[in-house]
């Protein structure tokens, strides 16, 4: 069979000479080995002081969005859940009643949206398939969890912050 | 036969002694943080780097973790001989510092104090001595433990320190055969006056240093204890402190045979040019000392660097090692020594 | 009392009271272990006598290399009591007539010794490594040189048994 790359070597079978008898040069540069390594650049990133960059095409945990005055954008179309070839996301909608309107962007809103993060495979389709620019997915990772229900995440794991209430909460 | 008993010589003895223990147990202490250290770099890593500043206070952390560990002594067990094993492992580690001298004299007040505790004139046999009896230390608390796994790593450390005892015995008696004396003490000195050892006797330092990793039971002789493929070693059923004496003894005797590699072979305190550079008395002395530490440091890190590149050995091969390699080798090393000798006092014509 | 008589005589106490246990101890490895305690002891006599070469040869050879594989083999055995052959009585007897034979003759033996070394007192210089050496080589060197081609013959035995 024909190798893909040229870098294999046949086993040298040979009886070994005096030389190679003693082991001390071998030793000798197997030493030489660990000592470069001794100065290298250390692989290790100091975890809780610094953070592995993440690449710009990062995809990490999902976030639902609101728009410039607040509103939540989903509108529980269920595109996202038909997009994930994971089947992680699930949803209920219900209709927006009157005097709601300051907390939902269209008349159907998501009552119950739920993404499970042992489920998803972080592959953005959710992101691409929304119509509505509702779903993004952000620069972290799930934090570990004692209980699979905890990597079930609800709404209000991954709403963000409503712009006007953190101000006020801010101010006060 | 009255003494006269010279206080200020008991003094000074005391405080000697009590220095020389105290710096080998902080030497060893810091060797498990630099024994961590030098592994995590080999490896790319960091190391431990979270008590205090570049994780100096690690080996006081191991230390608590060690005391408030449970104690744990097996039903079993010979409870006398079980206690017995850790403690003597630590007793004939501290042993040997005895003989070694830490540097030239020091003038203090018009007295002239040396800085080797005890110079006999039979230091290096000392040595031997203290390497012989260290293996009761692992012997006994293998044995006490009740356990098979015990007892054959037991046995195993104990054949291992007997083998390659002789070697190690061989390769000294070259170093005597130049020398001409068995005190350390001259050892340094005609190094001091003349070239270091290690020119002279280049085998006989392969050899005694091959050796004291097999003494200390380091990798690539760590068969003793083999953690990975055989079992924990002879201290299997040991917990807390008295395991704690067992790993800190290993690492005194490391300290301690990097201190008597750098005395035997690498001329101690002297270091060259010593009395070329014009300054004398305490100041020449306190730099010996740190040549001396200087020289022992890099061994201990010799040490660590060596775990960290070269694989265990397998039973046999150590053992074929020590006895068809390393013997025959010592005794023609010996036999050169003293070709050598004879040909330099009296040419061709003996 | 000087220091010297009262470290004779710990020295001497810990040698004696480690040799009964040697013979009255059940357990082998106690035996062994008391045996080791006694050499120690003995050794220490020896550096009463400014004999160093001898103390240091004494505990190399004999505690740190003998002692040790006796040891090495009364673990291995596992010797119990209960495991241990019921002797006879009449050995018992002879054992005890044997021992007590030889005694009476080492008492008688020393009675009449004359004790030179003892009442020159213990500073000779002869036990330091140079002047044993130059006894060695030159006084004695015919004893020495025969019983270091015993020494060769028995490696050599030891070797040949083990190729076997």
């Amino acid at each position: 069979m024909q190798s893909l790359t040229n870098r294999a070597k046949p086993v040298d079978r040979r009886p070994m000479t005096f030389a190679e008898k003693l082991y001390l040069p071998a030793i000798a540069k197997g030493m030489g080995i660990t000592l470069k390594h001794l100065f290298k650049k250390k692989a290790t990133v100091n975890y809780p002081e610094e953070t592995r960059p993440f690449s710009p095409v990062f995809r990490g945990l999902h976030i639902l969005n609101r728009d410039e005055m607040g509103r939540e954008r989903c509108t529980a179309c269920g595109l996202c859940a038909v997009a994930c070839p994971a089947e992680a996301i699930t949803m209920e909608a219900a209709e927006r009643l009157p005097g709601e309107e300051h907390l939902y962007r269209e008349e159907k809103y998501a009552a119950r949206y739920e993404i499970n993060m042992l489920r998803c495979i972080f592959c953005g389709f959710c992101e691409e398939a929304c119509p509505k620019q509702a779903v993004y997915m952000s620069e972290t990772f799930a934090p570990a969890n004692y209980q699979r229900k905890g990597f079930i995440y609800g709404k209000e794991d991954m709403l963000i912050p409503h712009p006007q209430k953190q101000i006020k909460e801010n101010n006060q | 036969m009255e003494f006269t008993i010279d206080w200020y010589f008991i003094i000074e003895k005391l405080l000697l002694i009590s220095a020389v223990l105290g710096i080998s147990l902080v030497v060893a202490m810091y060797s498990t943080w630099g024994e961590r250290k030098v592994a995590a770099w080999i490896q790319d890593r960091r190391g431990p780097n979270r008590a205090g500043p570049f994780g100096l206070l690690q080996p006081l952390a191991d230390g608590g973790k060690l005391f408030f560990k449970e104690e744990i002594i097996p039903s079993s067990a010979n409870r006398f001989l079980f206690i017995m094993g850790p403690s003597l492992a630590m007793f004939t580690a501290c042993l040997t510092s005895a003989v070694i001298p830490w540097g030239d004299t020091l003038t203090i007040a018009g007295r002239e104090v040396s800085l080797q505790i005890a110079d006999i004139n039979i230091g290096v046999l000392w040595i031997m001595m203290v390497v012989g009896m260290g293996v009761y230390g692992i012997m006994i608390g293998g044995w006490a433990s009740n356990n098979k796994f015990s007892l054959l790593a037991a046995c195993r450390g104990a054949s291992q320190v007997i083998s390659y005892e002789l070697p190690m015995g061989l390769a000294l008696i070259a170093l005597f055969m130049i020398s001409g004396s068995l005190s350390l003490k001259d050892i340094v000195e005609q190094q001091r006056e003349g070239v270091w050892f290690v020119l002279l006797q280049p085998i006989g330092f392969l050899i005694f240093l091959i050796c004291s990793f097999a003494e200390t039971n380091r990798t690539p002789f760590d068969l003793p204890e083999a953690e990975n493929e055989l079992n924990g070693g002879y201290h299997l059923e040991y917990s807390s402190m008295k395991l704690g004496f067992y790993l800190f003894a290993e690492y005194i005797n490391m300290f301690i045979s990097s201190v008597l590699m750098a005395t035997l072979y690498f001329g101690g305190y002297a270091f060259p040019f010593m009395d070329k550079l014009g300054i004398d008395g305490n100041w020449l002395t306190v730099l010996g000392i740190g040549a001396l530490f200087l020289k022992t440091l890099f061994f201990i890190f010799f040490f660590m660097w060596v775990r960290w590149t070269i694989p265990r050995f397998r039973y046999d091969q150590l053992m074929k090692l020590g006895w068809k390699v390393l013997i025959p080798l010592a005794l023609l090393n010996m036999l050169i020594t003293g070709a050598w000798i004879l040909f330099r006092e009296n040419g061709f014509n003996f | 009392m000087g220091i010297d008589m009262i470290i004779f005589t710990v020295l001497s106490a810990i040698a004696i009271a480690s040799a009964l246990g040697v013979i009255l101890s059940k357990n082998p490895v106690n035996s062994v272990l008391c045996m080791i305690t006694c050499f120690v002891a003995i050794a220490g006599h020896y550096i009463m006598l400014n004999a160093q070469f001898l103390f240091v040869v004494h505990l190399i050879v004999y505690t740190g290399a003998i002692m040790v594989l006796f040891l090495f083999v009364l673990m291995m055995m596992n010797l119990n009591a209960d495991i241990e052959p019921q002797k006879r009585n009449w050995l018992k007897y002879a054992g005890a007539i044997s021992g007590g034979a030889l005694l009476l003759v080492l008492v008688a033996a020393l009675r009449d010794a004359s004790l030179p070394a003892i009442q020159g007192g213990g500073n000779t210089e002869i036990g330091l490594v140079q002047n044993l050496g130059k006894t060695l080589f030159t006084s004695y060197v015919v004893p020495f040189e025969l019983s270091s081609v015993l020494f060769l013959s028995a490696m050599i035995g030891a070797v040949v048994i083990g190729k076997k």
